[in-house]
């Protein structure tokens, strides 16, 4: 994990001020779904090995739910985006 | 060649010019019976077990690496079965029974020392649960004393029992449990297992797996195609890329997990002693360093090297529980990654595809499982039906609502 996160909102800070949620790209299904999408909402992961984007709470700053874009591999981060200019999150 | 305190003395006399590798480097065949994807301690456990127990001997072992190269080589060497839940004990009291004869079974010296394993507990609920988990081991006929804080105090006089943020009242014991030189584990087994006839092929990444009729009949591999009649996976913190090449979507998520060796001391600590409160456990191996660690980093990666704020943490919370700890010196840390599962417990099953095998979410408490794990999937990949200690440690179980959640913390891994 890179040692600073850039906030969209309070620039780059240390990791440690981020708390993590995880994985961005699961959504929440509907409560009539069914057994399997729900199955898999909450038990099934992507897991990937390199570009993963996941959710990050900046509980020691601003509190805003952040999207960070981030290499598994390499540790590196691309992008971090506000949740909320995501559209509707998990 | 049968090692014996013969064989080291004859070797002596000759100079030691005697010794053979342990194991061979076989180039691959076209086909083997078996192929076991991953040469970790559990791939190698279940390929010696495969021809020790089964006389299943047309195997090969293929690992992208070196033998010890990944999580076997990786771990704290620490062996129990202090587990609570049903689908839990009675596997992992198997592999303590295993671990006891295993020396002699594969004839290598694996260091297996029960020095005895303590939890220590800080407040009157948490002796409660440790007590509820000493009475269930007993109900498995496996062996638990809880000892009370002076029990602790006679044993390890230098912890810090008076913490102003966790007074320690006392300890959940397994004597039977300790250590094991995990490196000599993987050696142990590939030697046993290539004398059967199995070839361990290193340096041979699996890039795909090649499937005609609904069946595997092969993997791609860096060193060319090689056919098989069952593929088992035993890939660790790895399973989900190899899982993703038979569009399999795993109940797992990779993490880094970071441990620790001091400088060599003298003798100091006797057991194994964790101290979950502060997410520390501690050892002293036979060479004198404290080898040590804390709980995964929390986020997930396959890089196998963590964050230096996990490193302050799991030093002040040593510190917090050994003062004595605070002027000694780390030689060295690393990281290893860890199939975290959903429910912090293993998967030995069958899958979707009829002759592929899948063995994974072993989380960060594989290295213990070792001998169990290869007993128990080699009983699967062998009879196509699992064992009975193994036989809670279904890929399907998430969906039936049958977790085996030893810690209750749900499916969110980075709290396992």
């Amino acid at each position: 994990m890179a040692s600073l996160i850039a906030c969209p909102h309070c620039g780059p800070r240390p990791k440690e001020e981020f708390t993590i949620r995880g994985d961005a790209g699961i959504a929440r299904p509907l409560p009539d779904a069914g057994e399997d999408e729900w199955h898999a909402y909450v038990y099934l992961r992507d897991n990937p090995r390199g570009r993963h984007k996941e959710h990050w709470h900046h509980t020691s700053g601003c509190r805003r739910w952040l999207v960070v874009e981030r290499d598994t591999m390499t540790h590196a981060i691309y992008t971090v985006t506000d949740a909320s200019a995501q559209g509707e999150t998990a | 060649m049968r090692y014996s305190a013969f064989s080291v003395f004859l070797n002596a006399l000759k100079g030691n010019k005697g010794w053979k590798p342990a194991w061979r480097s076989p180039v691959p065949k076209n086909h083997y019976d078996v192929i076991i994807v991953g040469g970790g301690g559990h791939g190698l456990s279940t390929a010696y077990y495969l021809a020790k127990e089964f006389g299943i001997t047309n195997v090969a072992v293929l690992e992208k690496g070196y033998v010890g190269s990944g999580n076997v080589g990786r771990n704290t060497t620490i062996i129990r079965s202090n587990y609570l839940l049903e689908g839990n004990n009675p596997f992992y009291e198997l592999s303590m029974k295993l671990w006891e004869g295993l020396e002699q079974d594969f004839n290598f010296n694996a260091m297996v020392s029960q020095r005895g394993v303590l939890n220590l507990y800080h407040s009157d609920a948490q002796r409660d649960a440790y007590t509820r988990r000493g009475n269930a081991m007993r109900l498995h006929g496996v062996d638990s004393e809880l000892l009370d804080r002076n029990g602790v105090r006679q044993m390890l006089p230098f912890l810090d029992f008076d913490n102003a943020r966790f007074p320690i009242q006392g300890a959940l014991m397994q004597r039977r449990g300790g250590t094991v030189r995990h490196d000599a584990v993987a050696w142990g087994y590939a030697r046993g297992a290539d004398s059967r006839g199995v070839d361990i092929i290193q340096n041979c990444e699996v890039k795909g797996i090649r499937r005609e009729n609904g069946r595997v009949v092969g993997v791609e591999t860096s060193l060319g195609f090689i056919g098989c009649g069952k593929l088992a996976l035993a890939a660790a913190g790895n399973s989900t890329t190899v899982a993703d090449m038979v569009d399999m979507k795993l109940p797992i998520e990779s993490h880094v997990l970071q441990a620790f060796v001091s400088e060599g001391l003298k003798p100091f600590i006797d057991n194994v002693v964790t101290f979950g409160a502060g997410h520390f456990y501690v050892s002293q191996s036979d060479k004198g360093g404290l080898v040590f660690g804390g709980d995964i980093d929390g986020y997930n990666s396959y890089a196998q090297r963590g964050n230096l704020a996990t490193v302050e943490h799991v030093a002040e919370a040593g510190v917090a529980m050994i003062p004595a700890l605070s002027r000694v010196r780390v030689l060295r840390s690393w990281g290893g990654v860890m199939d975290m599962s959903m429910d912090g417990s293993p998967i030995i099953d069958r899958t979707h595809i009829d002759n592929l095998y899948l063995n994974a979410g072993w989380c960060y408490g594989g290295f213990k499982a070792t001998p169990a794990s290869g007993f128990c999937y080699a009983h699967l990949i062998a009879t196509n039906e699992p064992h009975e200690t193994g036989r809670a440690f279904r890929l399907d179980r998430f969906a039936r609502g049958k977790m085996i959640d030893e810690k209750g913390v749900g499916a969110q891994p980075n709290l396992h």
